[in-house]
């Protein structure tokens, strides 16, 4: 596939039901309250479970290696979180190629939520000359 | 340095803790449960047939489960040596009871292929607080842990979380005061304080304050005794404290330093008075302000 700075990936929208939420922590392995029990959640300042952040970088290679073909290579996802996804909460992913080193291609993304800007991030992939 | 930041010193200073291994080696029935709740549909980590003529000649994990394989898991316990759960523990006890993850950096330097067993290592970056965040009064703690297979590194990772208190309570609350440290030498003072008295540390005609361990002559025989001050006195200098926030404060506050009419110079918050109005020599008399049991704090406030 031929790749250029300044290329927009295709939007990829999930939606974070309470599910989601649960199921995508446990896989994930994080058994912290805030991403399954919503009266802890609560109890800790937050208006619901929400989206735990090995899920966010879970969810930034599926965005990025849906567009970039099966055989990309992820070499690093930096991410940054902001407001919270809250359970029923609906993540739209953007991104835009913004850059190149060597057969790395930088690809920045944003995850917007209900409440805003979720994450915004970095990802640095190498992508085959001849993607499916 | 605030005892938060002379205690993240002392872990980051350990270095890294030792390597942790996962509890299972990379296998695809976790591969399966992560695919399936991140909606990844990529058959490189599911197909055998596919991923044996893909780019990786085999099966391979998710670059992205690299933190995964090392979680501690429902009822896990960290190791002793984790210097993240050192510095929560640390924080939890400062009032700081909520975590949030705010950043994760993670490199990966190849894929793990099923049957590898991935150890995990973290030391402490560093802490940077107390700062005011939407959440609430927090400090970012930032860890470096690096993944090996044997010797190999194969992935590693930058991650900072916010441990905060929630900005719905109370920033008096008991536990989250600063409080001053009672020695042999100052204890009679802040016994004072309780039953509402200013003392003053007496060697023979001198007085001393702060309270030392022995007279300004350097006589190491000789034992002090205090007086009861009349509790006023008059600005000599003065700070209005706007950043950064200090535990149990609100911003700004005149922090003064009186000289009473005894003669010695004492610290102390001047209470309700308008920073503006705050001026050298204005009179001042002592209050005494109740923290919890055990601790009476001396303040100032403006003489009527």
């Amino acid at each position: 596939m031929s790749i250029a700075i300044g290329a927009e990936l295709p939007p990829l929208t999930v939606e974070a039901s309470t599910t989601f939420v649960i199921s995508a922590a446990i896989a994930t392995r994080d058994f912290q309250d805030v991403h399954h029990d919503t009266d802890a959640a609560r109890a800790r300042g937050s208006e619901d479970i929400f989206v735990n952040i090995l899920t966010d970088t879970g969810l930034v290679q599926r965005f990025v290696t849906e567009w970039a073909g099966n055989d990309a290579l992820v070499r690093s996802i930096a991410i940054r979180l902001g407001v919270p996804c809250y359970a029923g909460d609906v993540l739209t992913f953007t991104g835009t190629v913004t850059g190149r080193d060597g057969d790395e291609w930088e690809v920045t993304v944003t995850g917007k939520g209900d409440l805003g800007d979720h994450l915004t991030g970095t990802v640095r992939v190498v992508v085959p000359e001849e993607a499916p | 340095m605030t005892g938060i930041e002379e205690a993240a010193a002392r872990i980051a200073e350990e270095g890294p803790s030792e390597r942790r291994l996962a509890r299972d080696p990379v296998n695809q029935a976790m591969v399966n449960n992560w695919v399936e709740a991140i909606g990844d549909r990529n058959p490189v980590y599911t197909d055998p047939g596919y991923a044996a003529d893909s780019v990786h000649g085999g099966l391979v994990a998710p670059p992205a489960m690299a933190q995964v394989w090392t979680m501690p898991g429902l009822g896990g316990q960290r190791a002793d040596d984790d210097p993240l759960s050192a510095m929560m523990s640390i924080l939890d006890d400062a009032g700081f009871t909520s975590v949030v993850a705010t950043n994760s950096e993670q490199r990966y330097h190849r894929y793990l292929r099923h049957g590898e067993h991935v150890a995990a290592s973290t030391r402490l970056e560093g802490v940077a607080g107390p700062k005011r965040t939407a959440l609430g009064e927090g400090w970012f703690v930032t860890t470096v842990t690096t993944w090996y297979v044997g010797d190999e590194v194969v992935a590693d990772m930058v991650f900072r979380v916010l441990k905060f208190r929630p900005s719905g309570e109370s920033g008096t609350a008991a536990g989250d005061v600063l409080r001053p440290v009672v020695s042999k030498d100052t204890e009679f003072f802040w016994e004072g304080t309780q039953v509402a008295e200013l003392r003053i540390q007496r060697w023979g005609g001198t007085l001393r304050h702060p309270p030392g361990p022995m007279p300004p002559d350097g006589d190491l025989g000789a034992v002090p005794g205090y007086v009861v001050a009349a509790g006023t006195g008059t600005v000599y200098s003065f700070v209005v404290q706007h950043h950064p926030g200090v535990p149990g404060k609100t911003t700004p506050f005149v922090i003064a330093l009186v000289e009473l009419d005894e003669g010695v110079r004492m610290l102390g918050e001047l209470l309700d008075a308008e920073p503006s109005q705050v001026h050298i020599g204005l009179e001042v008399e002592v209050v005494f302000v109740p923290v919890e049991a055990g601790l009476t704090i001396p303040a100032w406030k403006v003489r009527s």
